[in-house]
């Protein structure tokens, strides 16, 4: 990983954008690197199109916002429409193949298609489709130390939900295996 | 040192603000900033202090006002077209020579105006927030950290002369999430109240809290007298940072969210060659005149970067007196500009100039 | 020699500014003598309005505090809620109360803010020079209504008790004049019970006093009690309107 990597999430609100945004974040931090997590936030919380920006910095983080992501979580066909050129070249695309059918046309980034949301609802894992291609970034892009994933989704699931903690370690595994 | 913690702007601001002795919050709902009132009102029960939903931002400035003259460290919280509705009562603790804290996280106007990120309110908080002769102490956080650390100082400078003071924040501040770490010593010094109406207890004169003089003289004296306080700030509470400008040619002046965004670029324009800086006001109010002034030997060129249509820039440019050329880059609206946009206004200075 | 009369301590000596026959002197007097005979004068924090009562912080002997035109109610509220042992109260007119800070009047009493309101309704702006008030009469000339209150136009006078009473916060709720001896006792003991309700944590008390402003009515203060009797108290009916200790608790 280079010293900043920006990462962009997108999709429908209750897809557990904002969630998977904080997981990878927490991750970060428990490596002690720099972080920031900036949600886009107002009317389209609610049902609407949702994303998120995470940065994971060696250095202190300038803009939060990002704009030029070098990894690309893609929940919807409209995100992927709306950011799919805004990828660095080089960087890397996760598109929830269950959600999306369409292929991405660019030939200079890496592009993973998993059938997230199918195989999270065909295992139980209701709500953890995002979760499975956070599993697959840290496979493919390797954003923090397994450890600090560990130590992250533990941080990031509150004592009062502790019932969804193995579910989402559960996808995470399965993001990683596949 | 404490355990950092991931925690949203204005969440982390709200906590700052309890963990310092504020314990008295009135607010109204607003987006981006609706945050700090839910954390309060969850909070502040278990804390024996007091949240309460005004029935507006009218009523929750006065509230604020009455609770800081009964002697007690008190706080509001809101967002642009709300703030403008507590004018009046900002106006009036101005004119009371009371201190308390106001906080706008920012977002794009006028009216109603959006909800996304702005620096818009820049004029309103520096120079005429309500009518009169007044100012406040103005703090422009960049960081959620700086979001933390601010509220004390806030509270602390404003007690001391006895002036608002005001947290000029934004959406996109209020609404990130960054590690950040609370103060291990957690009491500040809460300066000493006497003129406090809470009171006398029979056992000192009576106290008023007025801004009613109806005697010309008498009104231009008291006004006077708060600006020799003012004046006194000016000399004493600057504060910016200066960021890469000891050689710098170009340099960059931008507070808050903006100066991320110009950060990126300038650290970008630094690997290009471009000897180019920042000057980063942390008070707004009163105007890092003297870290501007530094600058001047080395530069040529000052670029303000504002998330607005030019406002701080006025400031640069009483500053910098006609002396080197101020020009300005700004996004207005909600956009927050990229750092790629910065860095083409860098790239294009240095062209011009070097 | 045996004392028989003394001048209330909850006053200062600050002479009033008020014009001949205008009530505020006789209803500040009766506001300090509660003050007194309760005891609270050290603990008790006032707030002045906006109006002609406004100096009203240079006569109560108590703290006091000056509030935005309207807001004194949440002004009151931020210092009772900063410091609940104090006794707060507002002194506010007809424009200030039921004009620009009803929406603060309002939710103070429906929150049941503990704090007492002495409202002065003379169904004008005194302090302005004699405009039109929410609570001037249907007919009443005005130097904003020269034809008289048009109510097609200007609306209907809002009668403060009877609404407030409908809110549950609202402890005490009464009307009183001081056109008489009689009554005066009677709005002496209205306000005392209204700073009682206060230091028992009963809720929101207001103690509304139908007054008079000679100067701006054009009337000498003998004709302006008369005034007062015939057309006011007619379209403003002194009692209590609701009172949470009475059986019912309305009127």
């Amino acid at each position: 990983m280079s010293k900043t990597l920006n990462v962009l999430l997108a999709g429908f609100g209750g897809q557990g954008i904002l969630f998977a945004g904080k997981t990878i974040a927490y991750s970060g931090l428990m490596d002690n690197k720099e972080i920031s997590w900036l949600p886009s936030y107002g009317p389209e919380m609610r049902g609407g199109t949702c994303n998120c920006s995470v940065v994971i910095s060696e250095e202190s983080i300038g803009s939060p916002l990002v704009t030029q992501p070098d990894v690309l979580i893609a929940m919807n066909l409209p995100s992927l429409d709306k950011f799919v050129d805004a990828v660095v070249p080089g960087g890397t695309i996760l598109v929830d193949s269950s959600m999306i059918s369409k292929k991405v046309e660019r030939t200079d980034v890496n592009v993973y298609y998993i059938d997230a949301t199918k195989i999270a609802d065909e295992r139980g894992l209701k709500g953890c489709a995002i979760i499975i291609l956070v599993g697959k970034m840290f496979k493919e892009v390797g954003f923090c130390t397994k450890e600090a994933l560990d130590k992250g989704i533990q941080k990031v699931i509150p004592a009062k939900k502790a019932a969804m903690l193995g579910l989402n370690q559960e996808a995470l595994k399965i993001g990683m295996e596949s | 040192m404490a355990e950092k913690v991931l925690m949203k702007g204005n969440e982390a601001l709200a906590e700052a603000a309890i963990q310092c002795g504020c314990k008295h919050y009135f607010g109204y709902p607003i987006t981006p900033q609706t945050e700090i009132a839910a954390y309060m009102s969850k909070r502040l029960p278990k804390e024996g202090g007091v949240f309460l939903q005004a029935e507006s931002e009218v009523a929750a400035i006065n509230m604020v006002l009455g609770a800081t003259a009964a002697g007690v460290r008190s706080m509001t919280s809101s967002s642009s077209p709300g703030v403008s509705l507590k004018s009046e009562g900002v106006s009036y603790i101005a004119g009371s020579d009371l201190p308390a804290l106001i906080i706008n996280v920012q977002r794009g106007g006028p009216g109603l105006g959006g909800i996304q990120p702005s620096q818009s309110d820049y004029w309103q908080a520096t120079k005429a927030l309500g009518h009169g002769d007044f100012q406040m102490f103005v703090l422009a956080p960049s960081t959620i950290q700086e979001m933390v650390d601010f509220v004390p100082l806030a509270f602390e400078v404003g007690e001391k002369y006895r002036v608002p003071s005001m947290i000029l924040s934004d959406g996109m501040l209020g609404q990130m999430m960054e590690p950040v770490e609370f103060p291990e010593k957690k009491d500040t010094a809460i300066a000493e109240k006497p003129w406090a109406t809470n009171g006398h207890q029979n056992k000192r004169p009576k106290n008023i809290v007025n801004s009613l003089y109806i005697e010309p003289e008498v009104l231009e004296n008291l006004v006077k007298e708060r600006y020799e306080r003012y004046e006194k700030i000016k000399a004493e509470e600057q504060r910016a940072e200066e960021f890469m400008t000891e050689d710098a040619e170009i340099v960059i002046v931008a507070f808050g969210a903006s100066s991320r965004v110009a950060r990126s670029a300038i650290k970008t324009a630094r690997e290009e060659g471009i000897k180019v800086g920042m000057v980063r006001p942390i008070t707004l109010w009163p105007f890092p005149e003297k870290a501007i002034e530094k600058t001047i030997p080395t530069a040529k060129k000052y670029l303000c970067v504002e998330m607005n249509m030019g406002q701080m820039v006025d400031d640069v440019r009483l500053v910098v007196n006609g002396r080197k050329p101020v020009e300005f880059f700004g996004r207005t609206g909600g956009v927050i500009p990229t750092p790629a946009e910065v860095l083409d206004q860098i790239r294009a200075l240095a062209g011009k100039e070097m | 020699m045996a004392v028989v009369f003394e001048k209330t301590k909850a006053l200062t000596d600050v002479p009033f500014h008020y014009c001949p026959g205008c009530t505020h002197g006789i209803v500040h007097r009766l506001v300090a003598e509660v003050l007194d005979e309760l005891g609270v004068v050290g603990q008790t924090v006032g707030v002045a309005s906006v109006g002609c009562s406004v100096f009203s912080y240079n006569y109560f002997n108590c703290d006091m505090v000056q509030a935005a035109h309207g807001r004194a109610p949440a002004v009151a509220t931020g210092i009772k809620r900063a410091v609940p042992e104090n006794v707060v109260f507002t002194y506010q007119g007809d424009g200030d109360l039921a004009a620009i800070g009803m929406a603060e009047t309002v939710h103070a009493a429906t929150r049941g803010e503990n704090i007492t309101v002495i409202f002065i309704n003379n169904a004008i702006y005194g302090m302005t020079g004699g405009q039109m008030a929410p609570t001037s009469l249907p007919g009443q000339i005005t130097q904003t209504s020269p034809y008289g209150r048009d109510t097609a136009t200007a609306g209907h006078p809002i009668r403060v008790c009877e609404l407030l009473s409908t809110l549950s916060g609202t402890a005490l709720a009464q009307r009183v004049t001081v056109d008489s001896v009689k009554n005066v006792n009677i709005a002496k003991k209205a306000i005392k019970k209204g700073f009682q309700n206060q230091i028992d944590k009963k809720g929101y008390s207001i103690i509304e006093v139908v007054s008079t402003c000679p100067t701006n009515w054009g009337l000498t203060p003998e004709e302006s009690m008369k005034w007062l009797r015939e057309n006011m108290l007619e379209y403003y009916p002194l009692g209590v309107y609701k009172d949470i200790d009475a059986e019912g608790g309305d009127k």
